[in-house]
């Protein structure tokens, strides 16, 4: 197993070095407090084969709520001959830990909106959304570039306690970018969100302009 | 020689993990010879590489259908090769081979270690590539990694397009697995193929293992096939697909843990294929291939730095060159000095003129070249009008080598001198410095010796390097190799090198560089670029000198009138002179009485009719009534060394 050192958030990491041939993938899990963001890194991480595990770094409460941040390192390994390493972050959702939430998002190659489905949080999700929004802006990250999922997740509760995913798309997903449906809690859907936001992310991969500075990739986003 | 039929395009299903190699592999097929020459496809087992030769056969054949195709195996080559030389037939075999228009050669890698084989191969190869024959070879690595793969093949294979092929992604697992069922005829039910495809098979033939075990469990109607047991049915194989990822099985059965990853997994190198440019991938392949063997890569790095597609084909191939060459030069260390093996000189491409001169030091080191003879010494060089001006400049030569006269060049005709100077002038320099300097002297005749038996015996390299690292290169009658080819090339190239780093060079020959005929322009330049001097025959001062010095040395006693006498007669060569000395003692030996003039003058004159005559310029013949020794002028001073009193 890898030793992992904790980044400091503040640090950028280029997506593509392609003279090291890495990649690195920050992903950030973003959204209201208790709406499953650790649950999903603890899904992959239990589905992560033992070799390419890193240390989950989860700095929580003692009632188990995220107090810093959650910090699972994926090694993929050789991706086309790129040694491919994810930086899966999550934020603490509660209002007070802004400024944590701000630093972890510094850097962020792509974000993963958990939304709570439940009826009595949308509130919440959407006050998350507006604070998403304004740290990406004051990071000077172009939120309409920047790639971002939405997860809704929960649905497997009673559908008398859930909005449904169309409800949802219309509360938060006024930019129309992929969301998906899931039960964190189950692994499902999860994922597919991780595989959609890694599209995104990767997709930029083309467009990251001169390898030699790659981190220039970013120089509209942040 | 027939394809099979059942390997074509239509049938080969593309994904990322192989889209280039189809892309090639249809250019080749439309157009032999034009597009990729040679086309090298190499993957794992079981990924297509047969499949896709096959198709360009079929393809190139329905395109044109004249175009001849053959196909083998290496193995299959290898009997063919071995059936022939039994029978005697090898030159019909080479020319069936040689009359194809595309070659399809599978499974190359088995040529590790053949080399009779090999060199079959190369003949073959090159006699198609001459005239544009396509060829196309497949292997499960590349070039450079087959072992034992000759030099040659190595970059014969490499020089026109490698492209391999991946594990197919989910997406092309699923076509696979469609075309696969359709192919025979099998019907499944909804769900079942994708949920085969899920499974991250290693390659294409476990795929259809599994589906031929599907098919038989549908036709022996045990049991339904559904998407939902599909995974229990293929059980077995599933481990094996699974097992470098499945080491966290779920506690309650529920899920095989490790599927979800790998297909995550394996969806991400689709995209990741699909977003970074192909020939990014091609050098970054080549620089991890060389990374791990040791080799710095900066060259390819500067390359990968490049916003716009750099010609990447020829930075691999100089890339690729250096380090072959640093390759040698490390084994050839190594054989000297096995301390040296490990040495980071020999893992820079970069540093490859480094590695060069600490290897032709070594071998230096290892094997002298000729010295000069240490019987030449500089105090027994006598001085005289004739030769002072090469004398001086050899002096000088030794006081600053390299720095005045380089090259110093001295002409003269035969037994003047030359090579007494030369070597004395190379033992001055070694004993000055107290063997620190290495010297080399040898006569043109010896150094194409010399470089004939390294041709013969392949050991050119270590032949040139030993010549390269010498402080003082020191070559005689250089006009022996006028007309040489090779020998006139090395010697330019030595010459260079040596001369750009300000190493003395000093030659001889036999008249002016601009008189030898057959002595090519570039060394004749650069042979005149420093001093070139004359030595003449011996003049009357040398020639005294010289028969004085004679005869100490053969222990005779002599007076004034011999030295005068001997000294006034006209010599072509020190040699001659030595010869008249040599003679006259022994013919004074004889006869028992000392040597003096007269003696020398009646032997040496005697069965000459008018030998004074000679001398006195009217060549008439003198009557012998007046060959009064007291009245006759026998010692007219020689009319070169009057000219040159009144020259000065």
């Amino acid at each position: 197993m890898r030793a992992h050192r904790v980044p400091q958030p503040e640090q950028p990491v280029p997506l593509v070095n392609y003279a090291t041939r890495e990649i690195t993938c920050k992903i950030v899990y973003y959204g209201p407090g208790r709406s499953g963001k650790t649950t999903n890194l603890h899904y992959i991480y239990g589905q992560v084969p033992n070799e390419r595990k890193g240390t989950m770094v989860s700095l929580a409460t003692q009632t188990d709520r995220t107090l810093f941040f959650d910090f699972l390192p994926l090694d993929l390994g050789s991706i086309s001959g790129f040694n491919t390493r994810f930086q899966l972050y999550t934020v603490p959702g509660q209002v007070y830990y802004h400024s944590t939430r701000k630093l972890v998002l510094q850097g962020a190659d792509g974000v993963v909106f958990v939304a709570d489905s439940q009826v009595r949080q949308l509130d919440e999700n959407i006050e998350s959304m507006q604070d998403l929004h304004s740290n990406l802006a004051e990071h000077g990250m172009d939120v309409r570039t920047v790639p971002l999922v939405l997860q809704y997740n929960k649905q497997d509760l009673p559908p008398d306690l859930v909005l449904g995913t169309a409800a949802l798309d219309h509360a938060l997903n006024f930019r129309g970018v992929p969301a998906f449906a899931a039960g964190a809690l189950h692994g499902t859907g999860v994922f597919e969100t991780l595989r959609g936001i890694s599209e995104l992310v990767l997709r930029r991969l083309s467009t990251a302009g001169s390898p030699a500075t790659p981190s220039t990739a970013h120089a509209g986003s942040r | 020689m027939e394809l099979d039929a059942r390997y074509r395009f239509e049938n080969y299903v593309v994904g990322s993990a192989n889209r280039l190699a189809v892309s090639a592999a249809r250019a080749v097929a439309q157009a032999p010879g034009a597009a990729f020459n040679p086309l090298f496809i190499y993957s794992g087992s079981g990924l297509g590489k047969t499949h896709l030769l096959l198709a360009i056969g079929h393809l190139g054949r329905q395109l044109q259908p004249d175009l001849k195709v053959a196909y083998s195996t290496v193995d299959e080559l290898v009997d063919e090769l071995n059936a022939s030389v039994a029978s005697s037939a090898v030159d019909a075999l080479r020319e069936r081979y040689q009359n194809v228009n595309v070659l399809l050669l599978d499974d190359v890698q088995f040529l590790a270690g053949r080399r009779e084989t090999q060199s079959e191969i190369l003949r073959l190869f090159n006699g198609l590539q001459r005239s544009g024959r396509q060829v196309v070879l497949t292997s499960d690595r590349p070039p450079a990694e087959i072992a034992d793969l000759d030099e040659r093949l190595i970059t014969r294979f490499s020089g026109g397009l490698v492209v391999d092929v991946g594990a197919p992604d989910y997406e092309t697992r699923a076509a696979i697995a469609r075309v696969k069922s359709d192919e025979r005829g099998a019907q499944f039910d909804t769900g079942v193929l994708d949920e085969v495809a899920r499974i991250p098979f290693g390659n294409v033939r476990e795929l259809q293992g599994a589906l031929n075990r599907l098919i038989a469990c549908q036709t022996l109607g045990e049991r339904a096939v559904t998407a939902l047991n599909v995974r229990e049915l293929l059980g077995e194989r599933l481990e094996v697909a699974e097992a470098p990822v499945a080491t966290a099985v779920a506690s309650n059965g529920r899920t095989r843990r490790g599927g979800e990853f790998s297909n995550f997994l394996s969806d991400l190198s689709a995209v990741v294929a699909q977003q970074i440019e192909p020939w990014r991938i091609r050098l970054l392949e080549v620089m991890s291939r060389w990374r791990e063997q040791g080799f710095l890569t900066a060259a390819i790095e500067r390359a990968l730095e490049a916003s716009e597609e750099p010609d990447v084909e020829a930075t691999v191939r100089q890339y690729e060159s250096a380090v072959a060459r640093l390759q040698s030069l490390g084994r050839e260390a190594e054989a000297l000095d096995p301390s040296l093996a490990s040495s980071d000189l020999f893992r820079d491409p970069e540093r490859v003129g480094e590695a060069e001169l600490a290897v032709a030091r070594l071998l230096g080191a290892a094997e002298p070249p000729p010295g000069p003879s240490p019987d030449f010494v500089r105090a027994d060089f006598e001085v005289g009008p004739s030769n002072q001006l090469a004398v001086h400049a050899a002096d000088t030569v030794i006081e600053e080598p390299g720095k005045k006269y380089n090259p110093l060049v001295v002409y003269g005709p035969s037994g003047v001198g030359k090579t007494h100077l030369l070597n004395a002038l190379g033992n001055e320099l070694i004993a000055l410095r107290g063997g620190a300097t290495t010297v080399a002297c040898v006569s043109a005749r010896h150094f194409t010796e010399e470089l004939i038996a390294a041709l013969r015996d392949g050991t050119i390299e270590r032949w040139r390097a030993r010549y390269r690292v010498v402080d003082v290169l020191i070559i005689d009658d250089v006009h022996e190799c006028a007309g040489t080819e090779r020998t006139q090339e090395e010697l330019f190239h030595i010459f260079n090198a040596l001369y750009a780093s300000g190493r003395q060079i000093v030659l001889s020959m036999r008249c002016a560089p601009k008189l030898i005929e057959g002595l090519e322009d570039r060394l004749r330049s650069r042979f005149e670029g420093g001093l070139v001097v004359e030595m003449q025959a011996p003049d009357h001062v040398l020639r005294e000198r010289l028969y004085a010095r004679s005869l100490s040395a053969a222990d005779v006693r002599h007076d004034r009138a011999l030295i005068d006498y001997l000294a006034s007669r006209a010599v072509a060569s020190v040699a001659e002179i030595m010869a008249t000395v040599q003679r006259l003692v022994q013919a004074a030996d004889v006869v028992g009485i000392p040597l003096t003039a007269n003696f020398a003058r009646k032997e040496l004159e005697g069965r000459v009719a008018a030998p004074a005559m000679a001398h006195n310029g009217n060549g008439h013949p003198a009557d012998p009534l007046f060959l009064d020794e007291e009245k006759v002028i026998w010692d007219w001073p020689d009319v070169s060394g009057r000219a040159i009193e009144e020259f000065r």
